[in-house]
């Protein structure tokens, strides 16, 4: 749609919204931004979906693209408008989620003035995005949009800035849509070096207790590297487990899946990673809530290394082979060349690792009490699941405690169907999460499970949903704590529960009628899977209040500052090893 | 874990950047927030357009630090080259120096007698003062100020390294 004649800033940021396919922005009006807005006002391209808080504009955005693959698009105003858009900035920067922000800004003559509504919003948001731009010239402005998207999808996909002031959205420029040249510097890596992936064949099909360690990168690479996963796992035959971020890029029923791993994950993925004699990381960064403490990470293992990012690779492991490429391509070049020299597992020794692994199965670490006068907040994620894995849904999560046991007691078996924030474990990441894939997938099945503290962080959003007539249903694990702050002072600090209860909440029930959405409450066990029917049979946004058990831990854990090998199952390990003075240092 | 003992090693480190608005705080912002070391940092436009600046970095840190540090630098989008001089072939170091002295009778001239020894130029001078024009490298400057310490040093201004590698390629040919 490349124009002779002038038009606007704001006609140009549309125009190149739409050449690169965007249909819908998150956003919340303000003075910087009415240029804009005037401009969406007499369009019919683009759909605006009001949010209640510019935080939630950027986790709409965020659970948007996660859900499609797409960037999300955030549009807030300058000053406040951006301050509260760096919460959700940095979480996508910590996941690798394509997110792009326009932030209005001051006009071009007053910046630096402490104008109304002024804030450096490029200087605050350089270290929590992948980049950013402050555009200065109209003339620039569409070669900038072009080029942040391009920044934001390619490569580790990230979050990109670009702030405009205000008399940039009036000033007018012909458009013209930019070639897609070859950028001067930014050029991701996307193959893999093809002789040191020949090597990490080589290594792969010589071990004898491997373990495939899989992350977000799988998903970000897309559905075919999810495809070749599952044939690469089917051609060895090995163990596979994965991080929170990379749940449902490899099906969780699968025999070969281990489940999650870290510091909520199983006891045989964790132990299967502590006994490995290679290691296959695919799109992974060993993060310290997956590592444990590092210098007892896997200690007898040859490592390889596959991301994309450079900057991972050797960043807190050392790793043996490392491979700068997208985990798709690189998962293809491994299969082929597995194929192609014919390479063969070691039967015999892969057989003893299996039986090994199985043992470790055998303690069934997620086994937890079932009790018939009180929901188990397990047992609530388990129904939930039973209940709604036919509609095949989309899950967003808070977080804290019903994060980890969404993590380990949803099945998930399709990637893009899992959003919760893990980087940066954001409360309030949930609903707006899900309002941002409910906009995508109109039809579909949308989740929030929820704790009763976090949900509170971005209630506001209710209204959001309300207003879009989306139909998230926003399921609460109630029990009355910031769950995993109150299981950290039981574990880590004697029992001393500083202010983790959370007082004076709200009738939920009433709260979600007040907002115009339905609300349900369940405490009895054996009404469970009738309000989760119910909650399903309902139209529009419902908030489900389920009163579960109020002092229960997320286990398996391994604490902090405890190895793979140094796991608790259960509360009554917790008494025996007390965590040290380093562990309290450790988050 | 098989990881080789690490030893803390001073690199200067090439980066050539887009000159445009930002991209100093780009990389120093890099440093400070992920807690590098810069020892020292120069930075100016080199292109004949103007449209790329270098940036000499001197850092210190364990190898694993350092290949951290480029790995980061390099994924910034407005950086085209990172280049680790100390680690690359052969390179060249220079820093420069503006040394004010002042003073009277033996010391004056004593200041002036080492200055010709250690090649600086005056580049101003009073009765009683000179501003000493020096360059070299990193050691020698040190070296002369700790000699004009005792001969009524004032105070120095100094540029951080600058360095190219020996040879006849460039960074980004």
């Amino acid at each position: 749609m490349t124009t002779a004649e002038p038009i606007s800033g704001a006609d140009i940021v549309l125009r190149s919204l739409v050449d690169l396919g965007v249909d819908v922005v998150f956003g919340y009006p303000g003075g910087a931004v009415l240029p804009l807005y005037d401009a969406i006002f007499q369009q019919n391209h683009i759909r605006h979906i009001l949010v209640r808080h510019e935080q939630a504009a950027l986790h709409a955005a965020e659970g948007y693209a996660r859900s499609t693959g797409k960037p999300g698009v955030a549009l807030v105003t300058s000053g406040p408008g951006a301050t509260n858009a760096v919460t959700g900035l940095t979480d996508a920067l910590l996941d690798s989620i394509p997110v792009i922000c326009l932030t209005g800004q001051v006009a071009t003559h007053l910046i630096g003035n402490d104008a109304f509504q002024e804030a450096d919003t490029v200087g605050i948001t350089r270290p929590c995005t992948k980049h950013n731009y402050l555009v200065k010239d109209v003339a620039n402005l569409a070669y900038v949009m072009h080029e942040a998207f391009y920044v934001a999808t390619s490569g580790r996909p990230g979050p990109v800035v670009i702030d405009l002031p205000k008399d940039i959205q009036v000033a007018k420029a012909p458009y013209i849509r930019p070639s897609k040249a070859q950028h001067r510097s930014y050029r991701p890596q996307i193959k893999g070096d093809l002789a040191l992936i020949k090597e990490a064949v080589d290594l792969l099909a010589k071990a004898k207790k491997p373990i495939i360690y899989t992350g977000g990168g799988i998903i970000n690479s897309g559905p075919a590297a999810s495809q070749l996963l599952r044939e690469l796992v089917r051609l060895t035959g090995y163990p596979i487990t994965s991080t929170l971020m990379g749940l449902g890029a490899f099906p969780s029923h699968d025999p070969h899946f281990l489940g999650m791993l870290g510091m909520h994950g199983t006891y045989e993925a964790n132990l299967a990673m502590h006994g490995c004699d290679v290691m296959l990381c695919l799109g992974a960064r060993f993060d310290d809530r997956v590592t444990g403490r590092i210098d007892a990470f896997s200690p007898h293992s040859k490592k390889i290394h596959v991301d994309i990012d450079r900057s991972s690779i050797n960043k807190n492991v050392h790793v043996d082979l490392g491979i700068v490429g997208d985990a798709g391509h690189v998962i293809e070049d491994m299969i082929k060349i597995w194929k192609s020299k014919i390479c063969k597992p070691d039967e015999k020794a892969l057989k003893a690792w299996w039986k090994q692994i199985d043992e470790w199965r055998g303690r069934k670490c997620l086994s937890y009490a079932k009790r018939d006068d009180i929901i188990m907040p397990q047992y609530a994620i388990e129904r939930l699941y039973a209940l709604t894995k036919d509609k095949n849904p989309y899950i967003t999560t808070e977080v804290g405690q019903h994060q980890m046991w969404a993590a380990q007691f949803f099945g998930f078996d399709k990637p893009n169907h899992w959003m919760t924030s893990g980087g940066l474990g954001t409360m309030g990441y949930g609903l707006p999460a899900a309002i941002g894939a409910q906009i995508a997938h109109p039809e579909a099945l949308v989740i929030d499970i929820a704790g009763e503290a976090s949900i509170l962080m971005n209630i506001q959003e209710l209204s959001t949903a309300v207003q879009h007539r989306l139909p998230v249903k926003v399921f609460i694990l109630n029990n009355e704590y910031m769950g995993m702050v109150r299981q950290w002072q039981d574990l880590t600090y004697g029992g001393r529960y500083a202010e983790s209860y959370t007082a004076a909440l709200p009738d939920f029930v009433r709260l979600a009628e007040a907002f115009g959405a339905s609300g349900l409450r369940v405490s009895n066990p054996a009404d469970l899977d009738s309000t989760i029917k119910e909650m399903m049979k309902t139209d529009g946004p419902v908030l489900v209040d389920c009163r579960v058990a109020k002092l229960e831990n997320c286990f398996p854990m391994m604490p902090s500052g405890a190895a793979h090998n140094e796991m608790i199952l259960s509360a009554e390990d917790a008494g025996l090893s007390p965590i040290s003075d380093e562990g309290k240092a450790l988050v | 874990m098989s990881v080789p003992v690490q030893e803390i090693a001073r690199h200067t480190i090439s980066v050539v950047v887009d000159n445009e608005a930002g991209v100093l705080a780009r990389v120093i912002g890099l440093f400070s927030g992920r807690g590098y070391n810069i020892d020292s940092l120069t930075v100016a436009s080199v292109s004949e357009d103007a449209k790329t600046s270098r940036i000499t970095v001197v850092t210190s840190g364990t190898p694993m630090v350092i290949e951290q540090i480029k790995a980061q630098l390099d994924r910034l989008v407005p950086v085209h080259v990172v280049a680790d001089l100390t680690l690359e072939g052969p390179s060249v170091e220079r820093e420069l120096a503006l040394v004010k002295v002042a003073g009277v009778g033996e010391h004056r001239v004593e200041a002036l007698r080492l200055a010709d020894a250690f090649r600086a130029h005056v580049v101003d001078s009073t009765n009683s003062s000179f501003v000493f024009e020096l360059t070299g490298k990193t050691t020698k400057i040190d070296a002369f100020l700790n000699l004009m310490r005792e001969l009524g040093l004032v105070e120095v201004a100094r540029t951080g390294i600058v360095a190219l590698a020996r040879g006849k390629t460039g960074l980004e040919s």
